[in-house]
């Protein structure tokens, strides 16, 4: 087997007397999509913090390409390769569709203390931007003003931004989220493909996406992973089934 | 042409008419007023890069203004009476030649900038504020206390300031030097706003999860802005200084740091051009209102308010119908 690209161990993390972390293993090996799932509050969103930076854990380490990256800022982390997209859009709004994606351009070519000629003029960073937007189905709305897009398509943004990136991993805090069925299906087409570039770390609450994408599913419940396996493994799953999916039939 | 630029060509235009045409009508004390206002509006421009760009609410620019200023009155005053600055282990001597002295003012200015930024910018929001102005003072009762450059009283420079082939005493003169100067700190700070730097900062100004997601890091970025800022302001300390003849403690007070503020906000924030029309229509008012009532900051006051309250783009928001400078 590959050796994992992104290897979380152990990692802990509490706040005050509320445990949102307790010793979870995880890791995304190469060509993968890993999905992450769980009940609202189970602790997601502070694990993806702990994993693209911004917040330290407790106990345990996160190593990124074989690199220990548990101390490192996020900024260093994304120039290490993490391509994140964040549950709650985090885009420049003031700026055009065109000016966030070259803004992630940009960010990955380096250069940023650079004050004389143009970047909205730099054709190296128009021709990535335009691509990533492309690949997203973006491309004829660059002009548009980012507050401007429907929440779906902020969404859809978030992706170009993280493909100008070009990174070894996809982190992608609920992608979906907002999207109309089309839009979905078009994302899910794309993720489908995409992790033949990169592996995705994906944390989504959709489960027909979950289930027709994942190569492997972790299940997550009160800051603990209770389950990791294929999806037919989590479907068999006695555990996850009364833990967190109840006992509806699941998909 | 868009109407922005326009209606920055205009505001431009007419502040090269009004000397031109008080100095054939003989009315020097206009274009002594002009000169004053470019010279706010090179301050100005300068905390709009941190305030405008980078969203840094520094309310201690008076500290840049007025290390400018000193820079200025230390140089001057050390050549005019040939004191030498420095005579061991090397000498160095004051000056009375504008382009050393801008080249001082700016290098200390900046240096200043950055030790305050480096300290300042670990902070957000109200803090940030209150440090950035907390140094200001520091300095402002530093240069009450310092008896050597006239303490509280200042210090007077009889002549102004020499520049090659120009008599500076002729106030038409002075006014072209700092109208040149405007021009290109205009420039240079256009270019930057669109450059890299500039796209990536106002990004930071924006949502600094998204800058750092792509790899940068907000602090150094607004720490470049910040030094950059003050550098500026504190080329402007050293034109107010040769203006007046005079520096004192005043240039480092937080009435200062309040005014550059104003120039920025009634112009409008974030706009490379909203800082001249507010340093102008400053001057106007302190000079029409002034000459009204001695408490016509009462009235300035009330426009501010409006501004703020109901104009956020400031003139250059009016005029133009944007809020902000983008897309």
């Amino acid at each position: 087997m590959a050796d994992p690209i992104l290897d979380v161990r152990g990692v802990s993390k509490s706040f005050g007397a509320v445990t949102a972390c307790r010793d979870i293993d995880l890791d995304v090996r190469p060509g993968e999509i890993h999905a992450l799932i769980g009940p609202n509050g189970a602790g997601k969103s502070t694990l993806i913090k702990q994993v693209a930076g911004g917040l330290a854990p407790d106990s345990g380490r996160v190593f990124f390409d074989g690199q220990d990256v548990t101390g490192l800022p996020t900024a260093a982390r994304a120039r290490l390769g993490m391509g994140r997209t964040f549950q709650i859009s985090s885009l420049a709004m003031e700026f055009t569709v065109l000016q966030n994606a070259v803004l992630g351009a940009l960010g990955h070519r380096g250069g940023v203390f650079r004050f004389f000629r143009p970047a909205m003029k730099d054709a190296g960073l128009l021709a990535r931007a335009r691509e990533a937007l492309d690949q997203v189905g973006l491309a004829e709305f660059e002009a548009l003003r980012t507050s401007e897009l429907s929440h779906g398509q902020r969404r859809q943004l978030e992706v170009a931004v993280a493909l100008t990136l070009e990174p070894k991993v996809f982190l992608m805090d609920e992608p979906m989220a907002g999207l109309g069925a089309e839009g979905s299906h078009r994302l899910m087409a794309f993720l489908d493909s995409l992790r033949h570039k990169a592996p995705i770390l994906l944390v989504e609450h959709d489960m027909d996406a979950v289930f027709t994408l994942a190569d492997r599913v972790s299940v997550l419940v009160y800051g603990e992973i209770i389950a990791t396996g294929t999806v037919d493994e989590i479907r068999a799953n006695e555990q996850v089934r009364s833990a967190y999916l109840g006992d509806e039939a699941l998909p | 042409m868009d109407r922005e630029t326009g209606l920055n060509l205009a505001l431009l235009g007419v502040m090269l008419a009004i000397p031109l045409w008080a100095m054939a009508a003989d009315e020097p004390f206009l274009v002594t007023l002009t000169t004053r206002a470019v010279i706010f509006a090179i301050a100005g421009i300068g905390l709009n890069v941190a305030l405008g760009f980078g969203g840094l609410v520094s309310f201690g620019h008076a500290a840049f203004f007025g290390v400018g200023g000193y820079a200025m009155g230390i140089l001057a005053s050390h050549a005019q009476g040939y004191m030498p600055l420095i005579e061991w282990p090397i000498l160095v001597e004051g000056t009375k030649s504008m382009p050393v002295i801008w080249l001082t003012a700016i290098c200390a200015s900046a240096l200043t900038a950055f030790a305050i930024g480096a300290l300042s910018l670990r902070t957000a929001g109200v803090y940030f504020i209150m440090i950035t102005l907390a140094f200001a003072q520091m300095l402002y009762y530093f240069a009450i206390s310092w008896p050597a450059y006239g303490g509280e009283d200042g210090l007077s420079i009889y002549l102004r300031n020499a520049f090659p082939g120009l008599n500076t005493m002729d106030p038409i003169q002075f006014f072209a030097i700092c109208y040149a100067l405007l021009l290109a700190v205009l420039f240079l700070v256009a270019r930057a706003a669109r450059a890299p730097f500039g796209l990536m900062l106002n990004a930071a100004r924006q949502n600094e999860d998204r800058v750092q997601a792509v790899g940068q890091t907000p602090y150094r970025l607004y720490l470049v802005a910040f030094t950059i800022s003050g550098a500026i302001t504190g080329l402007a300390g050293a034109l107010f200084a040769d203006l007046n003849r005079f520096v004192s403690p005043s240039m480092f007070s937080w009435q200062t740091s309040g005014e550059i503020m104003v120039f920025v906000i009634l112009g409008g924030v974030g706009r490379v051009f909203g800082p001249v029309a507010g340093a102008a229509l400053f001057v106007l008012l302190e000079h029409v209102l002034g000459g009204v009532s001695d408490y016509w900051h009462i009235y300035l006051g009330a426009i501010l308010l409006a501004v703020v309250l109901y104009a956020r783009g400031g003139i250059f928001g009016i005029l133009t119908g944007r809020d902000t400078a983008n897309g």
